[in-house]
């Protein structure tokens, strides 16, 4: 019966030592140069060329966003400027329209007064000479009354 | 197994059997060889596939060997430390690769189809010699990692942090090989066993989830094998203050 022989067999066994374990020492170490050559070294360099690719990369976009950004602050404060001059150039807009206006209200008020003034003296003259001129009818048509009545007497 | 009134074609279950070849007045097991060779030949195809023609856009093959990679890099860098783990990747991720490949393809591949005139194939890593062989490459490789790093003062680590520490860190030289030879041995082989007996026992159904919990353990076992090897090489390389 040639099963379980386990231990001390002459022939076999699980403990069987023999030349099987330095010519298995001996693949074993072969296995690691053929890998290092087939495996290790060529994936390795892969590897790290990718990693390389990628730092690099990183640092580049790193590089680039900081440039991005201190743009992006200076054209903020360029914008800031520019909108505080236009909100300046506004207000100086406002003031000259406003300014004009008033100027043009003054003038036009005071050509307006000066023409009633002028209107009121005209009218005051008219009237006064009317009434002269009514008191001097009113006077002559009085003579000629009075006339007329000494007369038919 | 002939004291059995019935046999499975799939549940023969001969252990401690060896197909031997001789070789001069040397004898290896030659089934070990056999699988491992097939399993070599297979990791070495699919390396060579995947490093065929390799881009910056990983494709195909190209992505599992990446992450192989990767993971073979992690584990020997937080084990081995910044400084020398580049000299050691290849023998941690070889050591990694050959037993998962081993222990899978025992799990997986059904060795049992073939017929062998003595033994049975299985995964390499079920004979004690390539687990001690292994273990043995470990032992080697951490003393030379600590003599060729530290020169003389590696020794320094045995009286560390006490001259107490001496006897102590010798037995631990013993009892390196022998607890990583014999927990992955014992692991495999006690997994191929379970699954045999099971299949023999009850040849339905009821050894699939213990075969899915061999894959498992084959997988950890690789895993640990590499992790334990790279420690100690970093313990080797390690400075002491």
């Amino acid at each position: 019966m040639p099963s379980l022989f386990l231990f001390g067999a002459s022939e076999g066994g699980l403990f069987d030592f023999d030349a099987t374990l330095p010519l298995m020492a001996v693949q074993v170490v072969l296995l690691t140069f053929i890998l290092n050559a087939l495996f290790f070294k060529p994936v390795g360099r892969v590897v790290e060329e990718r990693e390389d690719y990628v730092n690099t990369s990183r640092a580049e976009a790193k590089k680039k966003i900081a440039e991005v950004e201190l743009l992006e602050a200076e054209l903020k404060e360029q914008l800031k400027e520019a909108r505080l001059a236009a909100q300046k150039v506004i207000l100086e807009a406002e003031q000259d329209s406003e300014n004009l206006y008033k100027e043009a209200l003054s003038l036009a008020t005071a050509e307006a007064n000066s023409s009633r003034e002028k209107a009121r003296l005209e009218i005051d003259s008219q009237r006064d000479d009317a009434l002269n001129q009514l008191k001097s009818e009113a006077d002559n048509l009085g003579n000629l009354i009075v006339e007329r009545l000494l007369a038919k007497k | 197994m002939g004291f059995l009134p019935f046999v499975f074609p799939f549940a023969e279950l001969e252990v401690g059997q060896h197909l031997y070849w001789q070789i001069g007045n040397l004898r290896i097991h030659g089934q070990v060889f056999m699988t491992s060779w097939l399993l070599i030949g297979a990791l070495l195809a699919l390396v060579v596939i995947g490093t065929k023609k390799m881009d910056r856009d990983p494709k195909g093959v190209q992505n599992l060997l990446e992450f192989l990679w990767d993971y073979i890099r992690d584990l020997a860098r937080t084990q081995i430390g910044e400084k020398v783990y580049r000299d050691w990747m290849p023998f941690i991720g070889t050591l990694f690769l050959f037993i998962f490949v081993s222990n899978w393809g025992g799990a997986l591949v059904p060795w049992k189809l073939i017929e062998l005139p003595s033994g049975e194939l299985g995964a390499p890593t079920a004979d004690i010699n390539t687990t001690v062989a292994l273990a043995l490459l470990v032992s080697l490789s951490y003393f030379y990692a600590g003599l060729s790093n530290k020169g003389l003062r590696y020794f320094e680590y045995y009286v560390h942090p006490t001259p107490i520490m001496l006897p102590f860190k010798i037995v631990e030289d013993f009892t390196k090989p022998l607890s990583l030879s014999f927990r992955l041995f014992g692991n495999i082989l006690a997994d191929e066993l379970v699954v045999a007996v099971l299949v023999f026992l009850v040849p339905l159904v009821l050894p699939v989830p213990v075969m899915f919990l061999g894959l498992f353990t084959s997988a950890i076992q690789a895993l640990i094998f590499a992790t334990l090897a790279a420690y100690y090489i970093g313990e080797a390389v390690e400075e002491h203050h």
